[in-house]
């Protein structure tokens, strides 16, 4: 082949501790080439790529871009050298506007050429059809105007090798259809796009060639039309996996939990939630989509007492636990578990160890003012035993576990108390798939058990095999509960974005 | 040549202890440096800091008395900080601690039986410091307000309450117009075990309580997780207000104990600045001890053998005790400074990892 290769990294190794993330990792990128770097959490994909846009330095190893080897000591070499990353957290300034997120960090003179700017803006849109509104702030942007600003600020600077960090995690359907299309725009200008995913339908549909990594090692690289699903599946984790979700079927119970008009208001008085009204059964699984902050915190954290609802009611076994704190719904004796966003800010303290974790529910029922570790200990060895919690010691500091077993841990303490009620939020977030179908299989057991369970998720192929009913939330408003068995994926998707559905709707 | 600095492992216990004991020999040696730099000889300095603090059974009582109030403040301290409520108000809660004491050793009767009396004082005291700390306790908890702020103006306010206090309306009729507040009686002046004021003695005992509140009560757990995680305390159903609340009352409640030790024993009278700096000097004990009860006592034993010795120095050898203080200095530079190579290290060469180099 006559031609260089865009991305070439050689042999590279990188280490934080005593944890090998990349070990001897090779990586072939053409130019004009969509390439899907797949591989479950924490097999080092997104390590790989901060190498490449010089946010880490490799401890051993060679980069070679356009043929040419390279070290980055910073960010602002790799952007040099024609390097674009989108990071799966967007880095822009919210209380700007789109124009002043682009020409951040530049290098240029002390006075901003605004039409200029405006010109090369538009010239970009036009070439690879983005579509964005230069004078908007971005705090009033949906995350995929967000992401659009950020490919072209990438653009801006000039890249010709572009990584995007898992890009549909956070996208509707429809906006993912709009992504793949500035993408295929891209290759055809001669770009090399790296795309980081874990979803594989996504791989098989965009990508020219798959490199599969797992446990920091690189597997392989195929050529995309040449393989299928499962035998990816079998590269990522080193088996032939399941991948199928089983639906528990169950009778269904009497309703368990009803809300009736919920309204939520954050601090400036916006409604965050409105008039939001369902009922979980006791034995379902009732699934809730929906893109990003479109109430899916508020509501959570309305059901478990940590924020009141500033309107309607909430009923738990036919009583209203509105108005209640946290503390007197433990107390009523109202078993509810609740597994925040975000893991270690609110679940878990990060530097306790599971023991002392484990506490954290239990001790406001212990008698007197001594704590009792005793009970705890117990609990944690059963815990570990029982989901297979990979960790040194119940006395490791549980911040000091990988993501999926400080899920477990989480997951393990919820369930162990009993719940009647289970709300989970992003549950198998960060986690591989053997990880999540664990997860996923505990949850069917608890729903076999009568536990009415609240699924908050952000996969919407888990949430249609998983789910009995799904409920969607768009900017804090109910725009739909549907049966996953009578509607698309792209129902759902326009339900996401705030459209009605022509048919008619699953009963209530 | 290419530096990086790369996040550690966990390290064996050992090799943490050997990297703390290094930082301290190393400070000793840079203290000595600038010693030598001003003329001086290290080596006498240093023997003299001991000599001074340890010497004779005098000196080392001397010693203890000084370790007092910084090891009780330095507890009060840790309760706070382990919250991560950042408690700059010790001196003002000390002073107030002060106030407290004298109100009652002042106007109650002198006939009073002694353990009556010096009860009655302590509970005034851990009532007026635990007061100081509740009002920034209660303006956190409910409004959100800053407490280092907070903490920090309520000291002058405490200070400047005393002093008004020794000029006006408590100054003593007695004292020839000289502005001072009256002597205690005698029932109200601690009295001593093995020649220093029984304040070792609760010393000890608040060592032992707060290693146990924080440690085994469910109270210390509470504590403990508001300060890691106001989110997860919440979520787990935990009353933050109360918690922060309690906490506070218990941390200027200590520090309040301070201030009746230092006007019953020492000083047997209010004066303004009763709190002589102690409440700010003990937050470098307490962040030492990485808020831990009985390294706090360690740490402050060595502390106060640092000012005894300083002040040993002045009088023996007529050199300014800053010099005793220049020593303090260097050892919590170096002793901080260890913490980011026991998190770090750093990596000198291009690429080679095997030529990785431990600055220590």
């Amino acid at each position: 082949m006559q031609q260089n290769l865009a991305i070439e990294m050689r042999h590279i190794t990188k280490s934080f501790g005593d944890i090998k993330a990349n070990d001897d990792i090779n990586l072939e990128v053409l130019p004009g080439e969509v390439h899907a770097l797949l591989g479950e959490n924490g097999a080092g994909k997104t390590t790989l790529m901060n190498m490449l846009s010089g946010i880490y330095t490799p401890d051993s190893g060679e980069i070679l871009i356009n043929g040419a080897p390279v070290t980055f000591h910073s960010p602002a070499d790799s952007i040099r050298l024609g390097i674009g990353m989108i990071h799966q957290h967007f880095k822009l300034v919210d209380v700007m506007i789109a124009k002043e997120n682009i020409i951040i960090g530049q290098p240029s003179s002390f006075f901003t050429k605004g039409r200029e700017l405006a010109q090369k803006v538009k010239e970009l849109s036009d070439r690879y059809g983005l579509d964005i509104d230069p004078n908007k702030k971005v705090y009033d942007m949906s995350v995929g105007e967000k992401q659009t600003l950020e490919i072209i600020k990438v653009l801006y600077r000039g890249a010709r090798i572009l990584i995007l960090d898992e890009p549909t995690a956070v996208l509707t359907p429809q906006e993912i259809t709009k992504l793949f299309r500035v993408i295929n725009n891209m290759k055809e200008q001669g770009c090399a796009v790296v795309i980081i995913t874990h979803k594989l339908n996504e791989v098989m549909e965009i990508s020219d060639r798959v490199t599969v990594l797992r446990k920091g090692q690189s597997i392989d690289t195929v050529v995309t039309k040449d393989v299928n699903i499962p035998s990816l599946i079998e590269m990522m984790v080193g088996q032939k996996v399941d991948l199928s979700i089983h639906r528990e079927k169950t009778e269904k119970v009497e309703k368990i939990l009803e809300a009736d008009g919920v309204t939520v208001l954050n601090a400036e008085g916006k409604e965050m939630l409105s008039n939001v009204s369902f009922t979980l059964a006791g034995g379902e699984i009732l699934g809730v989509a929906g893109v990003a902050n479109s109430g899916q915190k508020e509501l959570c954290e309305s059901i478990a007492g940590l924020v009141h609802a500033d309107k309607g009611r909430i009923f738990f076994e036919g009583e209203n636990i509105v108005g209640k704190t946290p503390r007197d719904i433990i107390k009523l004796g109202i078993r509810m578990g609740f597994i925040p966003e975000d893991r270690l800010g609110m679940g878990l303290v990060g530097s306790m160890d599971i023991v002392n974790n484990m506490i954290l529910k239990d001790y406001q029922n212990q008698p007197g003012i001594r704590l009792r570790k005793g009970p705890c200990i117990e609990k944690a060895k059963k815990i570990v035993a029982a989901l297979d919690i990979q960790t040194p010691s119940i006395n490791t500091p549980v911040k000091k576990l990988s993501g999926g077993n400080i899920q477990k841990v989480l997951l393990g303490r919820e369930i162990d108390a009993a719940p009647k009620v289970l709300i989970t939020a992003y549950a198998v977030r960060g986690l591989d798939i053997g990880a999540s179908h664990k997860i996923y299989d505990l949850l069917n057991e608890q729903k076999k058990n009568g536990v009415g369970i609240l699924f908050v998720g952000e996969d919407l192929d888990v949430l249609m095999e998983l789910c009995d009913r799904i409920m969607v939330l768009c900017h804090g408003e109910v725009t739909g509960i549907v049966d996953p068995s009578e509607v698309t994926k792209e129902d759902i998707g326009l339900l996401m974005t705030g459209q009605k559905l022509e048919k008619e709707e699953a009963a209530v | 040549m290419n530096i990086r600095i790369i996040k550690r492992s966990d390290m064996p216990k050992r090799q943490e202890i050997i990297i703390r004991i290094a930082a301290v020999l190393m400070s000793i040696v840079f203290a000595g440096l600038i010693l030598v730099i001003f003329g001086l000889n290290p080596l006498k300095i240093f023997a003299t800091i001991i000599k001074g603090s340890l010497g004779t059974e005098i000196r080392i009582q001397q010693t203890i008395i000084r370790a007092i109030p910084l090891t009780i403040t330095a507890l009060g301290i840790i309760v706070a900080f382990k919250m991560k409520f950042w408690n700059i108000g010790a001196e003002g809660q000390i002073t107030m601690g002060a106030f407290g004491a004298t109100w009652v050793a002042l106007n109650l009767p002198e006939t009073l039986p002694m353990p009556v009396m010096l009860l009655l004082m302590m509970i005034a005291a851990m009532l007026c410091g635990g007061i100081w700390a509740f009002i920034p306790a209660m303006f956190k908890a409910k409004m959100g307000t800053n407490e280092t702020i907070f903490t920090l103006m309520m000291n002058y306010i405490a200070i400047k309450f005393v002093t008004y206090l020794q000029y006006g309306p408590w100054m003593d009729p007695n004292a020839g117009g000289f502005p001072k507040i009256a002597k205690f009686p005698a029932n109200a002046v601690l009295p001593s075990v093995f020649g220093i004021n029984i304040g070792w003695i609760i010393m000890l005992l608040f060592v032992v309580f707060v290693h146990i509140f924080m440690n085994y009560t469910k109270k210390g757990y509470e504590i403990a997780v508001v300060g890691e995680s106001v989110e997860t305390a919440r979520y787990a159903g935990m009353n933050i207000s109360r918690i922060i609340i309690t906490a506070m009352l218990i941390s200027g409640g200590m520090c309040g104990i301070v201030g009746m030790i230092q006007s019953s024993a020492i000083e047997k009278t209010l004066i303004s600045n009763i709190a002589g700096g102690y409440g700010f000097t003990a937050i470098i004990p307490a962040w030492l001890s990485r808020l831990n009860a009985v390294s706090a006592l360690i740490v402050c034993l060595a502390f106060a053998m640092l000012i005894q010795g300083g002040t040993y120095l002045q009088v023996s050898l007529g050199i300014s005790s800053a010099v005793s203080s220049i020593v303090q200095g260097t050892i919590l530079f170096f002793v901080l400074g260890s913490e980011f190579f026991l998190q770090y290290k750093v990596i000198f060469g291009k690429k080679s990892v095997k030529a990785e180099t431990e600055v220590a």
